[in-house]
């Protein structure tokens, strides 16, 4: 019985990690769920957060936005169209995004498309709290 | 008989000519290296996708998504053409755009209406020739694009597919082989062919999240979306790949043109001392006399 379970987040530009992990949490569509090692297989769309994985001892973040996670013979792929290490987010960019994803939500007057300025929003938010995560979690 | 002058200006021009070339040549191989390493960096994604949506069709039972299903009365095709932005790449988009078309008047021949659907500039000014209807034009798009580019245009042939404005979807693109071989390939992407399929054989255990449905409908319009993303990467990759094969000939051309030049110019100013030698030796001999 392994009792580590591989993790690769690939997305379309680059491979973001490979790495043996203790432990992985992710933002399924329909809530988090966690891997450990010997998972059964297991296939899930991700909504956008944060992804965590455990590793001597510690808790490394990862933001990813939409995307598909699969689980079998104890590996984990992660497939996303935006994944960034805690380490790698830009907070000044995600702030602005989420000041100009908040102005639009006020200017009623507009045409607003309601949902891609939430998402937006989410993808904002999502990244500063990845990033203050990793911080609090000293991995970042 | 050409003036000295003239042949010198001659071999002037062509060695600046062969300047340039070399230059563009050199751009075009550092630009091929950034091209090839955005492929490599793509396929492990690709690779994932293909496994993942393999699993995934092999625990599906027979689900019907409208996006595998071929519709029985085709009155519309979409196509999809990607080509450079820049000429000077020999035949690279000529090719591309022959077979686009080509395949154009087949539809049309077959009294289908064709939607065009263009990325790149050479593409676009080729097909605003003809009477096709253009959906959709962007120029300049292939010097610098990501992943979002596909992802919107994917997007945008997904909706008209949808709302039935589309039937059939063909990409147009040029795939890179080899640095020598980059034919222009046409590939049906819409209705999606049984690419499954060729899944793990243990799809039976998969726990599925939300359901095999709901990921399907997740999965299909991004695989299409992969898939012209994979055709915009190709098609800049060929590009550089065809320009650095059309500079290094263009170089060439430069050498034998000098060498050729240079051998008149020999000629010429030979005639020309020798012509002056026997003005100064009649001269002397008239003195003599």
């Amino acid at each position: 019985m392994a009792d580590t379970v591989k993790l690769e987040i690939v997305t379309p530009d680059r491979k973001v990690l490979s790495e043996d992990v203790d432990y992985v949490g992710a933002p399924g569509a329909m809530g988090e769920f966690g891997i450990l090692p010997n998972h059964v297989p297991f296939l899930s769309a991700l909504g956008i957060g944060n992804l965590y994985y455990k590793l001597g001892g510690k808790t490394y973040y990862v933001f990813v936005a939409g995307g598909f996670a699969e689980v079998s013979h104890n590996k984990c792929t992660i497939l996303a169209e935006v994944a960034e290490m805690a380490h790698e987010i830009d907070v000044d960019r995600a702030q602005k995004a989420a000041d100009r994803a908040g102005q639009r939500a006020q200017q009623t007057k507009e045409r607003l498309d309601f949902a891609r300025n939430q998402a937006a929003l989410r993808r904002a938010i999502a990244r500063m709290s990845c990033q203050r995560a990793g911080k609090d979690a000293g991995t970042c | 008989m050409a003036s000295l002058r003239d042949v010198q200006n001659q071999i002037v021009g062509v060695k600046k000519t062969k300047q340039i070339t070399k230059a563009m040549n050199m751009v075009a191989s550092a630009k091929l290296r950034g091209a090839q390493e955005r492929i490599e960096r793509f396929r492990p994604y690709a690779q994932k996708f293909y496994d993942m949506l393999g699993d995934l069709a092999a625990g599906a039972d027979e689900s019907v998504h409208p996006l595998l299903e071929v519709r029985e009365d085709i009155r519309s095709v979409g196509i999809l053409v990607a080509t450079s932005d820049r000429g000077l790449c020999g035949a690279f988009n000529s090719n591309i755009i022959n077979k686009a078309l080509k395949l154009a008047a087949e539809k049309a021949a077959e009294g289908k209406a064709v939607k065009v659907y263009c990325i790149g500039k050479k593409g676009n000014d080729a097909f605003r020739k003809q009477e096709y209807d253009i959906k959709r034009e962007e120029r300049d798009a292939i010097s610098s694009f990501d992943f979002t580019l596909a992802a919107s245009v994917g997007d945008e042939i997904i909706r008209d597919y949808m709302a039935g404005e589309l039937d059939e979807v063909h990409l147009v693109f040029g795939e890179f082989v080899s640095m020598a071989k980059q034919p222009a390939v046409s590939q049906q992407i819409l209705p999606m062919a049984a690419t499954e399929g060729e899944g793990g054989g243990d799809a039976g255990d998969y726990i599925y999240e939300p359901s095999v449905e709901g990921l399907l409908a997740e999965l299909l319009p991004r695989f299409i979306k992969v898939q012209v993303y994979r055709g915009l990467l190709d098609t800049s990759c060929s590009e550089h790949a065809a320009r650095m094969a059309a500079m290094d000939n263009a170089t060439k051309a430069c050498d034998e043109m000098t060498e050729s030049l240079t051998l008149l110019f020999n000629k010429t100013r030979q005639a020309a001392i020798t012509a002056d030698l026997m003005d100064i030796v009649g001269g002397a001999e008239a003195l003599k006399g």
